[in-house]
């Protein structure tokens, strides 16, 4: 055995410091909901589009639909299951892109330095003042609605939030001596960016693609109640609430409130869980020190 | 004849205006070790950096291995690599903080003597053992060990290169006197076992004299005294120099005198306090 006693001691002292209670029921949420996603075809009591005029607004609770049906009948239950394949996916594709563009564009800038970084943040901080929403708008009215305009125009969007952050953070840790070291021992600037840059930068990047996960889900939520995002009959949660809006005027909200209580848990639940990658960081650069 | 393995032909590094080094030619042969003394900011750390390729000269020529370094490709920067190494001054931001130290030296293994993994462990055991490090230090975060050790570490991970030529940069100045002698007597003994060359670089005349055979004295980028480091000590030719060796604390030190002598030599003191003079006087 090589293992050290202070490693030891470091490892056991890291797996007794108690998760909050906030993120396990965080994590458990987004578990339950991508494990619902995943199986939906396995697990959703009725196809998603089964509408049944004559059982129309039942009330959750109501036999065969634990979750009511909406006002064509169709099983809330089943749409909510099958809507979080397309309410999960779309924010996972946001930020996956944005986080590689953004991971990109702040090495490039640290790396470059002069008015190429200076470009590359001011062009940052203007994508950054643009509303996401509207740049979405803008990009579906352009390319008419579909899913793939948004996700892209989104990622283009939230490019600065990873940006800005990858690139200060590339700034900080460059000038750290240890970076010379390698340069000295001739290792190429890319590698040692990849093998040593972003992995000293991961938890920050885990911590800032959940906040980006959340706000990216809401847009995208947004733009399908305003008819801009997914199309029938194809739902996610967005649009099975723009498809309530009747159904709420007439007193029997169930069938919106539900698919936007989805959204709101697991945007909760994405924040916590961010919250909670980003305090980790702080804390061991705390300990490092 | 040999051939010396690092020679430098009148460099000079200028930052903007300030003359950091100023035609500064010097040879080292293989196997030797030449000391770099002068006070702070007199152009040592540049010297340094410009041989380890962190600073391109203004102008003037380094010759490693009968080769002028020239241009910065990859392919370049390996094999400059491969002839030369640097240790900094700070054994704590020498290391990547988040692995191990025997991950840290088998790095450069892997870069510049592929081989197995089975190979690479076992030569990283060996290069550790050679500074005087163990097992547990090597599984070890830098953080973990005491500065000391995590100089050991740092010349170990030079050391797994093969470079012919060895550039330490203050690189006992930070520690603690007793660890200093430790790690100067270990410098001694890789030299004697490795053939490799040491450039020594230090403000300090006491491990100068400890670790060198020769040594040149620099003063606001300039090379004022060369020679054979016992002589230059016994019997300063430049003022400079002497002021220098006066400046040391020891018994009988006079303060009075290292002022008369610094007056002397400068005659503006507050300008030839730490800084280099812009254009050369
Ligand atoms: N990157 C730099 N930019 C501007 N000036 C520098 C830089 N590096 C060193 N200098 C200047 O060059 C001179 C020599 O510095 P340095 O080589 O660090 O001396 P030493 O190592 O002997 O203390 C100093 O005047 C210093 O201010
Ligand atoms: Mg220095």
């Amino acid at each position: 055995m090589t293992l050290t006693i202070p490693a030891l001691r470091a490892a056991t002292a890291g797996r007794r410091r108690r998760r909050p209670l906030g993120v396990t029921l965080a994590v458990a949420f987004l578990a339950l909901a991508t494990v619902t996603a995943v199986l939906a075809p396995v697990l959703a009591p009725h196809p998603p589009d089964a509408t049944s005029l004559l059982n129309s607004l039942a009330p959750p609770g109501t036999e065969g639909h634990p979750l009511g049906t909406d006002s064509t009948g169709r099983d809330v239950l089943s749409r909510i299951m099958y809507g979080a394949r397309l309410s999960l996916l779309a924010p996972l594709g946001v930020v996956l892109l944005s986080g590689l563009l953004g991971t990109a564009v702040g090495l490039l800038a640290a790396r470059a330095g002069g008015w190429a970084d200076a470009v590359l943040s001011r062009g940052m901080d203007i994508v950054f003042a643009f509303p996401s929403l509207l740049l979405a708008m803008l990009v579906v009215a352009v390319f008419g609605p579909g899913l793939t305009a948004p996700i892209c125009a989104l990622a283009v969007g939230y490019t600065p939030f990873v940006g800005r952050v990858v690139r200060s953070m590339a700034i900080q840790e460059g000038a750290r001596p240890y970076m010379e070291c390698y340069r000295v021992m001739g290792f190429g600037e890319w590698s040692v960016a990849l093998r040593h840059l972003l992995p000293n930068m991961l938890p920050v990047l885990l911590a800032q693609s959940a906040l980006a996960f959340g706000y990216a889900l809401v847009d995208l939520a947004a733009l399908s109640y305003l008819g801009l995002g997914v199309r029938p009959p194809d739902a996610d949660w967005g649009s099975m609430i723009a498809e309530a809006r009747s159904a709420i005027l007439q007193g029997e909200p169930w069938s919106g409130l539900l698919p936007g209580l989805a959204v709101i848990l697991t945007v909760v639940s994405v924040n916590v869980l961010g919250e909670h990658l980003g305090g980790a960081v702080s804390g061991k650069q705390r300990a490092g020190t | 004849m040999t051939e010396p393995v690092l020679t430098v032909t009148s460099l000079v590094k200028r930052f903007g205006p300030v003359v950091a080094v100023d035609e500064v030619s010097f040879e080292l042969m293989p196997g030797a070790c030449l000391g770099i003394v002068g006070e702070s900011g007199s152009g040592k750390t540049t010297i340094a950096r410009v041989l380890a390729g962190l600073e391109r000269p203004t102008s003037g020529t380094v010759t490693l291995a009968g080769e002028v370094v020239r241009d910065h490709s990859r392919r370049a920067r390996r094999w400059r690599a491969r002839q030369l190494q640097m240790i900094f001054q700070d054994p704590y931001g020498s290391f990547d903080p988040r692995q191990s130290i025997a991950r840290s030296i088998a790095e450069p293994l892997r870069l510049h003597r592929p081989g197995a993994r089975e190979r690479h462990r076992a030569r990283v055991e060996e290069l550790l053992d050679q500074v005087g490090l163990d097992a547990r230090a090597g599984a070890a975060l830098p953080r973990e060990l005491s500065g000391g050790q995590r100089q050991r570490a740092a010349i170990a991970r030079a050391l797994a290169i093969e470079p012919r030529v060895l550039v330490l940069d203050e690189a006992v100045a930070a520690l603690d006197v007793s660890i200093q002698a430790q790690i100067l007597t270990l410098l001694d003994d890789l030299r004697r076992g490795t053939g490799i060359a040491y450039v020594f670089v230090s403000h300090d005349l006491a491990v100068v004299r400890h670790v060198t055979d020769t040594a040149i004295v620099m003063r606001h980028g300039r090379v004022v005294e060369r020679g054979e480091t016992g002589r230059i000590l016994r019997s300063p030719q430049h003022p400079y120099t002497r002021l220098l060796l006066d400046s040391i604390p020891a018994p009988g030190w006079d303060l009075d005198r290292v002022a008369r002598d610094r007056r002397a030599l400068d005659p503006h003191p507050a300008h030839g306090e730490s800084s280099c003079s812009t254009s050369t006087t």
